[in-house]
């Protein structure tokens, strides 16, 4: 008896976080349509998510792209099958690791100063403040959290895309000694603008993903700094979670 | 003091001058196990400052919380201006919480704003002034307060606490709201700048003819806000009354807790059941 009692308390606590997100969601999405609408703070957070994640997305995309290529060289090598190298970086980067590794990136920089600022925010009372002013804390703080995180992920995924594409063919050329011109019609040789197109809308998914798990860890959060470091702790664990399971439904979707 | 109740002749809005500014009925609230408020009932008179003292985990602040909005009772009725606003849609509760001004106890001031933005936040996002103009009644307001220009710019992190409280004042009365809640208004400041937010309050709240619902334990800041005072205890007003009759209540609650005697009737929960 003591076993089904644990095995259905979890459960029950289970059912009860999954509904209270849903409900998070399904407002949080409702307040996306209706005015007013926070242009400053749209754009504040694009730029935060969008120009200042370039560096980190970019860095992780170049040393990806220059990884795949040696190693695919090598493992190719044994079966004589060096030629797929620009293919094999192009394809892995477009459709799975440019959108995932970017993705895993920005939770860990934007989820966890979302879950922060307002996990702070509302132990200090001042979501409270947003409403006693008559501003609906939803439009103020996740609106445009989320619209920045939908739009500004695919941006960041294309330029990841191309910055990974060049750290394999700087390796190729420069190191295992392909030809220039060979390499990049190699690449374009088999790629599809499905490939891409794919890649991007993961992209927006992980980034809307990446901002609710963030807004909604933080404005869950309670009981000073101790809550407010859970609620850190449980956007970037959950979005990165969430982000390797719709990485595999969205890739089910496209390519079965 | 005199109740200011009957001094004017009509209401602004219409209503008629016997409805209470604010009435709470029958109000209830548990979190889990805990009946936190059980059954309470408060009314507060147009234009009248009513100050609700009690120890701690009585169940203030949950009441002025359901009171303006930010937490829903499980039962109850709550009214402004007649109005039931127990469970009202989003769209008119944002327009009930025109009508209300609110300094944290905390401040709870944004801390990624300037202070004159903090000030001017509800002019901004709530009536959509322009920013100039917003700026200039902040700047007003923050006179008002007694804080100088040079701190408008400055960012709530650089100030201290007794002008964050200013700071909040300035803000919570920035929109010339209709009802002023504060919550412990006094607590971790020094007695010196505890009485300056005092008289404060109480000159804020006679400018703006506003009506005032304040929560404190600290009773010289009671004494000196109020016009009248209630006692909450276990989720319940036991005793109210008139500021001047604190002092001969007749009720062994209110007396133990004005003169801050551990031995009477309110035994203080030491252990966690």
């Amino acid at each position: 008896m003591g076993f089904l009692t644990t095995t259905g308390r979890a459960f029950l606590i289970f059912l009860e976080a999954t509904g209270r997100l849903m409900l998070f969601t399904g407002v949080a999405i409702s307040h996306c349509f209706r005015p007013p609408f926070y242009l400053r703070l749209i754009g504040r957070q694009m730029i935060d998510i969008g120009y200042y994640s370039l560096p980190v997305v970019g860095l992780t995309a170049l040393f990806t792209g220059m990884v795949l290529a040696l190693q695919s060289f090598t493992g190719f090598a044994r079966f004589q099958a060096e030629g797929a190298v620009a293919t094999v970086v192009v394809l892995s980067i477009t459709r799975e690791l440019g959108p995932v590794l970017a993705g895993l990136m920005v939770a860990g920089r934007i989820g966890a100063s979302m879950a922060a600022e307002i996990g702070t925010m509302r132990v200090t009372e001042q979501v409270d403040a947003l409403s006693t002013l008559a501003t609906n804390p939803f439009k103020y703080l996740v609106v445009p959290r989320l619209i920045a995180g939908l739009t500004m992920l695919p941006l960041l995924v294309l330029v990841a895309d191309i910055i990974g594409v060049f750290g394999g063919f700087l390796i190729s050329v420069y190191r295992l000694d392909f030809n220039a011109a060979a390499y990049i019609s190699r690449t374009w040789e088999f790629l599809e603008p499905m490939d891409v197109i794919s890649g991007l809308v993961k992209a927006a998914m992980f980034g809307f993903v990446i901002a609710l798990m963030g807004c909604y860890h933080g404005y869950q959060s309670r009981g000073g700094a101790q809550g407010v470091g859970a609620a850190t702790t449980n956007a970037v664990v959950s979005s990165s979670i969430l982000i390797l399971v719709f990485n595999y439904l969205i890739t089910g979707l496209f390519f079965s | 003091m005199m109740s200011t109740m009957q001094q004017k002749s009509d209401a602004p809005d219409g209503t008629k001058l016997d409805t209470p500014k604010l009435k709470l009925t029958g109000l209830r609230k548990a979190f889990g196990t805990k009946q936190v408020l059980n059954g309470l009932d408060l009314s507060v008179g147009r234009a009248e400052s009513l100050v609700v003292i009690g120890g701690s985990g009585t169940g203030k602040s949950v009441m002025l919380k359901c009171a303006i909005g930010l937490m829903h009772p499980d039962s109850g009725s709550i009214r402004i201006d007649g109005e039931e606003t127990a469970n009202l849609k989003p769209r008119d509760r944002e327009r009930v919480m025109r009508k209300f001004g609110m300094l944290f106890q905390g401040a709870a001031l944004f801390d990624s704003l300037p202070v004159w933005e903090n000030v001017a936040f509800g002019l901004i996002q709530g009536e959509k002034m322009s920013r100039s103009k917003a700026k200039d009644i902040a700047l007003e307001k923050l006179a008002a307060v007694g804080l100088e220009r040079r701190v408008a710019d400055l960012f709530p992190a650089e100030l201290s606490g007794g002008m964050q409280k200013r700071v909040g004042l300035a803000r919570a009365i920035a929109t010339q709201p209709e009802i002023l809640f504060f919550d412990e208004p006094t607590t971790g400041l020094d007695p010196i700048m505890a009485d300056v937010i005092n008289d404060l309050i109480v000159k804020c709240v006679k400018d703006l003819g506003a009506t005032a619902l304040s929560i404190t334990h600290d009773m010289a800041s009671a004494r000196k806000i109020a016009d009248r005072i209630a006692m909450i205890y276990k989720g319940k007003i036991i005793w109210h009354g008139p500021v001047s009759q604190i002092d001969n209540s007749g009720n062994p609650y209110v007396d133990q807790f004005i003169h801050g005697r551990a031995d009477g009737p309110i035994q203080m929960e030491v252990s966690q059941s």
